[in-house]
């Protein structure tokens, strides 16, 4: 037994259970979620695909740590194409140097791609976010490999029909259930997917509103009627 | 003292046939009173048997395609200024001697560039990005080292006794002498440097002048050659007519990027940088295309330029094909060297930040690339803007809750109870917010955030005027 240990144990040893290793990662934030990546953060050099189950689940409250963390470091955050105003104020109160931010709002799909290579392949940017629906699979792997030779990361947001197969090194499906956020690894580097891992990202204003308001809360009572 | 001479022996073609990536058959005439010659030509042209002298009747009988261009000495002169311009990033010392040479002092540069053979390779290898053939020989003195230039022999003589040993073997051609005085010495048997050397001096001043003499002398360093140094303008210009009309971005990049090597050299040499250029493009009777690079922050980068004008140049429509391209800088600003540094430093990552900005901006316009600043509001509309990008955030007061998602224009939700996908429960709320009566855009909301039946996180508001109106500004995402 004791020699079958000192094999284990030898460094080049890996074994399926563990999480591949990897250049270290963009510390997401949340520790739960570092625990289960491999690199211990959002991959750099490398593409995370984030599909949600709706807008409003917290995909975006998801990556705001890292793009605190990363702005704060000086290095540019890229932002490309996203749906609605991603609100200043809120980004701030989460830590987000403004100005380190970049934000593109090309015109049309292919603009989205190029601009999203062109911040990749700059040295000074640490994140690219990216939302586009439909991106072609040797897309993809173009945006991969412009990822890889900057050590920078693509963050991708895509609605909830997750695609079949996809180059990207980390892909995730984030839903929301009994007030928290439920986060599923759907693919990862070393392979191995572990169980739905259940964050409370909205922790500030609703914990402390439940805090408040127990009953309205357990009831789903429209807080509105009580109201008028 | 120790100088480098760099003849540009093709410079009547280059004037031409720098701007062309593929050699096309190209010849130069020069005409004196009714008499017209042919006084250069390029490979292409010489291997269909066109040679300097022909009249150019017989060359273009021998070679249909072959271009012909009258000699244009301004342009010339103009070219040579560029080059020495672009040549004060070597040495402060640098001095034109026309029609074709340039001379550079660099004994003070050779500690600075780490030795002879590197600064030799840096100054050869930059002219060939010019887009120029030169022959480059080092001397201690000037006029020997345009000697050993115009001969073709690449020398690097460090020391005047060297020099001394070297000199007499040269022709006497080099020595550009009148026609008569270089008659009369090969009539006398003097075909080398040392063959005039060796003959009477006195008789030598009588019969070819003094001027002969003294070169002589300069040349072996016992006279003093005094050279006046070059200053660049305080503008950059320069023009390149193309030599065949062309409309491919490819194409007019080709030649644009030789300017642009050439005035970086300028930028470096008068330790400025580059803020805003103008490109004017040339069209048979039409009236010039003008296209002006704004950039972020001033540079001197010949592939920055190059890029940002690549993507200009794929975005603009040319009304027919370009004849010339004129280069002017319009605003320069003083810009530092950097020291280089093992590591990326702060400075660097500025650098590649603006160079993205401006990369982005000159494909997708100036207005889809923005940053995003807080404005002290209490209007949630209101508390942001969009603004260049790097501009300093203001400090704003630090918000309650706030969605990350808010939505450019509200949602109406429709009357009591709020509903979207389901009815919806408020979790927290009111928060009240009543400003703005001043400026006409006043509101008078209640916010709540709000769960729907499938857990989405809300940030809606009832309008307080109408009571029971009810939207959608945001989502907790």
């Amino acid at each position: 037994m004791g020699s079958l240990d000192a094999v284990l144990n030898h460094p080049a040893v890996w074994r399926g259970s563990e999480c591949a290793r990897v250049a270290p990662g963009i510390p997401t934030g949340f520790p739960e979620l570092d625990a289960h990546l491999p690199g211990g953060g959002w991959p750099t050099g490398g593409i995370t695909e984030i599909y949600a189950e709706r807008s409003g689940v917290g995909e975006v409250k998801l990556t705001v740590p890292a793009a605190a963390r990363l702005t704060q470091a000086g290095r540019w955050l890229t932002v490309i194409a996203p749906p609605h105003v991603l609100y200043p104020p809120a980004l701030a109160a989460q830590g987000v140097r403004l100005e380190r931010l970049l934000l593109i709002q090309p015109a049309s799909a292919e603009d989205n791609l190029w601009a999203s290579e062109q911040a990749l392949r700059a040295s000074c940017c640490g994140a690219v976010l990216l939302w586009q629906e439909h991106v072609h699979e040797r897309a993809l792997r173009r945006l991969q490999l412009a990822a890889e030779s900057a050590s920078t990361s693509l963050i991708l947001f895509r609605s909830a029909r997750v695609a079949p197969a996809s180059p990207a090194a980390l892909r995730l499906h984030v839903s929301r259930a009994e007030g928290r956020t439920v986060v599923r690894i759907l693919k990862r580097r070393g392979g191995g997917l572990p169980p739905p891992i259940v964050l409370d990202l909205h922790d500030t204003p609703i914990s402390r509103a439940r805090r408040a308001v127990p009953p309205l809360v357990r009831t789903r009572e429209p807080l509105h009627a009580a109201l008028v | 003292m120790l100088w480098l001479a760099l003849r540009l022996a093709a410079l009547p073609l280059e004037v031409y046939a720098r701007a062309a990536r593929t050699p096309e058959p190209l010849a130069v005439v020069s005409s004196t009173g009714s008499r017209a010659e042919i006084i250069a030509c390029n490979d292409a042209a010489k291997r269909r048997g066109v040679r300097p002298g022909m009249p150019p009747a017989a060359a273009s009988a021998l070679a249909s395609d072959l271009q012909i261009a009258p000699r244009d000495t301004a342009a010339e002169e103009a070219a040579l200024e560029r080059v020495a311009a672009w040549a004060i990033q070597f040495t402060p010392a640098v001095s034109i001697a026309k029609p074709s040479e340039v001379l550079l002092e660099i004994a003070g540069s050779i500690a600075l560039f780490g030795g002879l053979k590197p600064l030799w390779n840096a100054i050869a290898e930059g002219l060939q990005t010019l887009g120029y053939a030169a022959r480059i020989a080092c001397a201690p003195t000037p006029l020997a080292a345009q000697w050993f230039a115009r001969a073709g022999l690449a020398v690097r003589l460090h020391h005047l006794d060297a020099l001394r040993l070297s000199l007499p073997g040269l022709a006497l051609e080099v020595m550009d002498l009148p026609p008569e005085a270089f008659r009369l010495l090969q009539n006398v048997g003097a075909t080398t440097v040392r063959d005039a050397l060796a003959l009477p001096r006195d008789g030598l001043a009588r019969r070819v002048g003094p001027r002969f003499l003294d070169d002589l002398d300069r040349a072996r360093g016992l006279l003093p050659d005094p050279r006046t140094f070059f200053t660049p303008p305080t503008v950059f210009k320069a023009a390149q007519p193309l030599p065949a009309p062309a409309q491919e971005a490819e194409m007019l990049l080709f030649a644009a990027r030789r300017m642009l090597v050439e005035l970086c050299g300028y930028l470096a040499a008068t330790a400025s940088g580059a803020q805003r250029l103008s490109f004017v493009f040339a069209h048979h009777g039409r009236e010039p295309t003008r296209l002006t690079l704004s950039l972020v922050a001033a540079t001197r980068d010949p592939d920055h330029l190059t890029n940002v004008l690549r993507e200009r140049l794929e975005r603009t429509q040319f009304p027919c094909p370009a004849t010339a391209i004129a280069l002017e800088s319009e605003l320069l600003l003083p810009l530092a060297s950097r020291n280089l540094s093992l590591l990326p430093d702060a400075g660097h990552q500025e650098q590649a930040a603006a160079q993205l900005i401006e990369r982005l901006r000159a494909r997708l316009g100036e207005d889809a690339v923005l940053g995003l600043k807080r404005l002290p509001d209490h209007r949630p509309e209101c508390a942001w803007r969009t603004c260049p990008p790097g501009s300093k955030d203001a400090a704003a007061s630090a918000a309650a809750s706030r969605p990350l998602w808010l939505l450019a224009e509200p949602r109406a939700l429709g009357e009591d109870p709020p509903c979207y996908e389901g009815r919806l429960s408020l979790l927290a709320g009111p928060e009240r917010i009543e400003s703005g009566w001043w400026d006409g855009h006043d509101v008078m909301r209640d916010y709540f955030v709000a769960c729907n039946p499938a857990e989405a996180m809300l940030w809606i508001y009832r309008e307080r005027r109408t009571q029971s109106r009810w939207f959608l500004h945001g989502f907790f995402s």
